[in-house]
């Protein structure tokens, strides 16, 4: 019998321990199966952040190191530099890559960087309980904004694709919304061409995944799916901002 | 080949790290330590190797985690506020069992101080400076020289303990000139890293992390880390004597306090006085068991420092209360003078106090 699908060999054989239906888990699949598509994973260093994937390092099959919370692009970075000819990738959530991390990521873009950056958007910190991120939309709850983020008090959310769009040194930055078999598909041939980018010497590429939160939004992972639709595409509209 | 030259300790910190074969240098403009940066961007590209100016000393430290767990010596400098702020990533370094180096050229403090002489970053240095149980193994150079030995020295340590290595400096040694000989007469030993993240080509993935959520397991690193520091303290402990043996009041002080207070000794034994210096080279791990052993055969201490009193407090720690122990020290990026020093000894020795109105100094114990 052929064998259509099965796990791949950019991850290790530990069972992921993210919640039912969480976008984690889908993200480091497709990954890992860029990885292998470009036989890249013996060559591969990932930087992991500090949030719900913190783990990352026990389920990529390439080495990886755990970084301090927003500091991966930095890291990434030193890697890289030393090591030219290795794929260097981060993996950072928002409150890592757009609270704490801003510096980091904003200079390593600026700097063209030749690193992969793959970046979870959900809203929200996930492993802490479900404070305010960066993200958060305007109205949205939270456990420090129980009555919904308002501006007045809380500011309004970064679009990171935006906002790093303006420099000049990104190569590849992408934003998708993975919550249907098109969008899936989509999602990850921009992580590929992310890492093509690096393959081919033309610096920092970022892509924005659209993420849900199940656990914290309080929603099914159907409902999760639907309100990523409805809500979060209208602050965060997909699109490619930089191809170059 | 020997090579006489005159620099600043600045610059001979980055002819050290060339010496010492360091592969990487991240770092981010501060005084007074900025000629190191400036000349390392000249230095490293010509030798083939990374120099990258960071966004921050935050990131500029996290650079260097990146670097060292890729398997590559890997530097940065920086000065006292700089410090503070790499404080999170040496504690993380520390904890993934990385080799690196950091220089403190010290400045006047606390906050942003000015760009005056300091040690008042001696706790930081030499106690952990950042959260958790870990220690940086630390050197003290006094001259334009040592800066440049230093170098090779403090690699070698990180390499072996893997671990991260300060070289603690002050503004005056690191802006003072001094000819200093550019020997090659190192030995730069090449330490096997089967441990870096460089490329899992032909070997299992090797993860470089510092989160354990078992608590067992969390013991056994901090046990680790422990023995390290206990193997460093037999085996690393380095000081510098200066007419100690028959000194009644030994002086302790380091880096360039260490050269005035030599100054010092020659001018009391001038008229008569029996006092030695005592000058720590590694202040972590620190030269305790020297300290003691002059304390019990009858030796007391006077501890000189640009602090308010803080290597002092490892002084009497070693001496345990077998000895007296006087402190003198002046802050804010004061630097004490020879004669009032002088004055001090004097004073230990029960003669006239001609300068201690002028002297902002306390005695203690």
């Amino acid at each position: 019998m052929q064998r259509v699908y099965g796990r791949p060999k950019g991850l290790t054989e530990a069972e992921f321990a993210y919640c039912a239906g969480c976008f984690h888990s889908v993200a480091h699949r497709m990954i890992a199966e860029v990885m292998e598509e470009l036989d890249i994973i013996e060559r591969t260093i990932g930087v992991c952040p500090v949030g719900c994937a913190v783990f990352m390092y026990e389920y990529m099959a390439c080495d990886m190191i755990e970084a301090a919370h927003g500091r991966a692009p930095a890291v990434a970075t030193g890697v890289k530099r030393v090591l030219p000819d290795r794929i260097v990738f981060s993996y950072q959530g928002d409150g890592d890559l757009a609270s704490i991390g801003t510096a980091e990521i904003i200079h390593a873009a600026a700097r063209g960087e030749n690193i992969t950056v793959v970046f979870i958007n959900n809203t929200t910190y996930g492993m802490t309980g479900g404070q305010m991120a960066p993200t958060t939309l305007v109205g949205q709850k939270s456990t420090t904004c129980p009555n919904g983020r308002d501006p007045k008090f809380a500011g309004y959310p970064l679009r990171i694709c935006e906002l790093l769009a303006t420099l000049d040194g990104p190569s590849y930055i992408e934003r998708v919304a993975p919550t249907n078999p098109a969008g899936f598909n989509k999602a990850k041939r921009a992580i590929k061409k992310a890492f093509q980018k690096q393959l081919e010497g033309r610096g920092f590429a970022l892509v924005e995944i659209l993420s849900n939160c199940p656990t914290q939004w309080k929603m099914s992972p159907i409902e999760s799916l639907k309100w990523v639709e409805e809500h979060m595409t209208k602050t965060f509209p997909p699109g490619v901002f930089v191809d170059r | 080949m020997a090579n006489r030259r005159l620099m600043k300790g600045n610059i001979a910190i980055c002819y050290g790290a060339v010496a010492a074969k360091c592969d990487a240098f991240f770092g981010y403009p501060i005084t007074p330590q900025n000629e190191i940066p400036e000349k390392m961007s000249e230095l490293m590209p010509l030798h083939g190797r990374v120099f990258l100016q960071a966004e921050s000393e935050v990131a500029a430290i996290n650079m260097v985690y990146g670097a060292a767990a890729a398997g590559k010596r890997a530097m940065t400098t920086s000065s006292s506020p700089g410090i503070s702020l790499k404080m999170e990533g040496l504690s993380y370094i520390a904890a993934c069992e990385l080799p690196c180096v950091v220089v403190n050229v010290q400045r006047g403090g606390p906050g942003l101080g000015n760009t005056l002489p300091g040690q008042a970053d001696y706790f930081q240095a030499v106690k952990g400076g950042g959260h958790g149980d870990y220690r940086l193994l630390t050197l003290a150079p006094w001259s334009v020289q040592e800066c440049y030995e230093f170098m090779p020295w403090a690699f070698d340590l990180a390499d072996r303990y893997r671990n991260p290595v300060m070289v603690l400096m002050d503004a005056i040694v690191g802006q003072m000139l001094e000819p200093v000989e550019l020997h090659d007469n190192f030995e730069i030993r090449e330490y096997a890293k089967p441990w870096a993240t460089n490329g899992a080509l032909g070997r299992p993935r090797n993860v470089i992390n510092s989160l354990w959520i078992d608590s067992a397991v969390m013991e056994d690193l901090n046990n680790r880390l422990q023995a390290k520091y206990a193997e460093a303290s037999r085996r690393e402990v380095r000081f510098f004597e200066y007419q100690v043996d028959d000194a009644e009041l030994v002086l302790v002080a380091y880096g360039s306090t260490g050269r005035i207070c030599r100054t010092v000794v020659n001018m009391a034994r001038e008229e008569g006085l029996p006092v030695g210096l005592l000058r720590p080279i590694s202040l972590y791990p620190f030269p305790a068991e020297r300290i003691n052993a002059l304390a019990r055969r009858g030796s007391r201490f006077l501890v000189v420092e640009m602090s308010a009193g803080q290597m002092v407090e490892d002084v009497r720690l070693a001496v345990n209360g077998t000895s007296d122990v006087f402190f003198h020290g002046r802050t804010g990026g004061s630097v004490p003078t020879p004669v009032e020093i002088l004055d001090r000894v004097r004073a230990v020795f029960g003669g006239s106090s001609i300068t201690s109105a002028r002297a902002r100094s306390k005695e203690v114990s």
